[in-house]
């Protein structure tokens, strides 16, 4: 459990990264997580094909948001056209922690990658 | 103290576990109860020795199995005070109950414009399918509000009530942990005609109730929260209510006659009991009743509120803490939810599982409540006649613990 509460994850909590909206958004969703309430919505500025900034805003516990914070991070940079091509273990291998025996906080952990998958699927 | 807890625990084979290396503190029999040795021998021996499908062998143990499973019925209707063996109907578990008190008398008699009346208090359970039921019959829904204590408001009942065809309200909380003042509801429901159904759930594992005196319609409540397995579940109603109720299902149980034209249904309780019963659920479920008995539900009762005393008082100390719901103790069950300033529910019971600790954690069912009292999620702790006081006491330490980790 000291794994799982490293104190990067509690100081994403407490201090997430790029928490906030984006005005109009080229990109955007928000997803529940009906069994724990938890909340992730992402927006997202394209320019030219490419990610430029992403942002999100959310409630939950520790896993849900130190996850957001790291993944909205990660999705700098990244072309329109591989979203799809990101994984489950590409947003966990972030974490760096192993969740493979706590199915319930792995439905944390990925909660802001299944709100990218919504955001990919209202933009088509 | 009430009741001797260190023998107590002896019966239950699971405390004697450990959780992620520390002695399990099992602190959520709300969800569901641990079962003692006798209610796991019983439902071995069953299988090994006494196998048979009931109500429908003329061999021995088929003749056995019948006579014990109506043995469980007239334990069941002992204990709650009913009339009449024909008032038990067994299911899988209260929210079944409370669907074949939807489907069986609501789906019959309620009518477009008629009131149905719940509380804002209510599990899931006892609030979704009367939701379902208003929607497909056009009927209105009604919502009792609560005060500031976390207890039902009278007057707002009373309001509601007026002119309702039914009221349905749980008997506690399974969050807030208040014990509903069931004789004023019912009474207003009575004045009204409505029907009275009570969702016994959270109550009946902890209280010695008696129908006749709670004067309700319907009782639903199921085993796994009194020391029963899994599986086991009752509908009680007052006989000239289930009379006039259809059946969930049909097929099996409940036939008295079948031909190519018609067919015509068995007698109270079988007619509302469909399908192959649980037998050895309901078997169970007897041998967990005789130890509930055996203890005495006056004395779980009077240790339970020790307990929760003293949890509420050692909860309080903790800053940052807010408990949901009354602080007497004398008003609730001894459960005690609560949020924590800073710590996420689920962060929370994950720190404290590792200390072997097992709470709740989440919106428990309640999403309406939860919203009322504008909480996204809160962690219930929820004790039973096997807790004790060292467990609040780790309890406690295991929140500061939390505390500090993410402070």
């Amino acid at each position: 459990m000291e794994e799982l509460y490293q104190e990067f994850i509690i100081e994403l909590y407490k201090n997430p990264l790029n928490f906030g909206k984006i005005e109009r958004p080229e990109m955007h969703a928000q997803l529940h997580n009906t069994t724990c309430g938890d909340q992730i919505e992402l927006f997202v500025r394209v320019n030219e094909g490419k990610i430029e900034q992403a942002k999100f805003i959310g409630k939950g516990c520790a896993i849900s948001q130190a996850s957001a914070s790291l993944f909205t991070s990660y999705l700098k940079g990244k072309k329109i056209n591989e979203l799809e091509k990101i994984t489950k273990d590409d947003v966990l291998g972030l974490l760096k922690i192993d969740l493979s025996k706590n199915p319930s906080r792995m439905k944390c952990a990925l909660l802001v990658f299944d709100t990218m998958k919504k955001m990919i699927k209202t933009k088509e | 103290m009430s009741l001797d807890v260190d023998k107590i625990r002896k019966d239950f084979p699971i405390l004697q576990a450990e959780i992620n290396g520390k002695p399990l503190a099992y602190l959520d029999s709300a969800a569901t109860s641990q079962k003692p040795l006798v209610v796991i021998e019983r439902i071995f021996d069953f299988y090994a020795r006494h196998n048979a499908n009931v109500a429908r062998g003329l061999h021995k143990l088929s003749e056995q199995a019948t006579l014990e499973y109506a043995e469980v019925r007239t334990k069941v209707k002992e204990f709650i005070g009913a009339e009449n063996q024909k008032e038990v109907i067994f299911t899988r578990g209260t929210t079944e109950s409370i669907n074949l008190a939807m489907r069986g008398w609501g789906e019959k008699f309620v009518k477009k414009g008629d009131k149905i009346v719940v509380s804002i208090m209510e599990h899931h359970s006892n609030f979704v399918p009367w939701q379902e039921l208003a929607r497909r019959k056009r009927a209105k829904l009604e919502v009792i509000d609560i005060d500031e204590n976390g207890e039902l408001n009278l007057s707002d009942a009373q309001k509601k009530i007026k002119a309702a065809k039914i009221v349905a309200i749980s008997g506690a909380s399974n969050v807030l942990g208040t014990v509903n003042d069931l004789r004023a509801i019912g009474k207003m429901a009575h004045e009204q005609d409505a029907l009275f159904v009570v969702d016994g759930a959270q109550l009946i594992p902890s209280r010695k109730i008696d129908v006749r005196k709670i004067d309700c319609d319907m009782l639903a409540f199921s085993g796994h929260k009194m020391l029963g397995p899994f599986g086991s579940g009752i509908l009680y109603g007052k006989e000239e209510t289930l009379e006039k109720m259809d059946p969930l299902m049909y097929g099996s149980e409940m036939i008295r006659e079948v031909t190519i034209h018609k067919s015509t249904y068995a007698e109270l309780p079988e007619r509302l009991e469909t399908g192959t019963p649980e037998v050895s659920a309901v078997l169970g479920l007897g041998t967990a009743i005789d130890y509930l008995n055996k203890i005495g539900m006056k004395n779980i009762e009077k240790y339970e509120q020790e307990l929760i005393k003293y949890t509420m008082m050692r909860l309080s100390e903790i800053k940052g803490l807010k408990i949901l719901g009354p602080y007497n103790e004398n008003k609730r069950v001894s459960l005690a939810s609560f949020t924590l300033e800073g710590v996420h529910p689920h962060d929370l019971a994950a720190i404290l599982d590792e200390q072997g600790i097992a709470v709740r954690s989440g919106h428990h069912c309640a999403m309406p409540l939860h919203a009322r009292l504008g909480v996204d999620a809160s962690t219930r702790a929820s004790f039973y006649l096997y807790n004790t006081k060292e467990e609040a006491d780790k309890l406690v330490d295991g929140i500061e613990k939390a505390k500090k980790i993410f402070s």
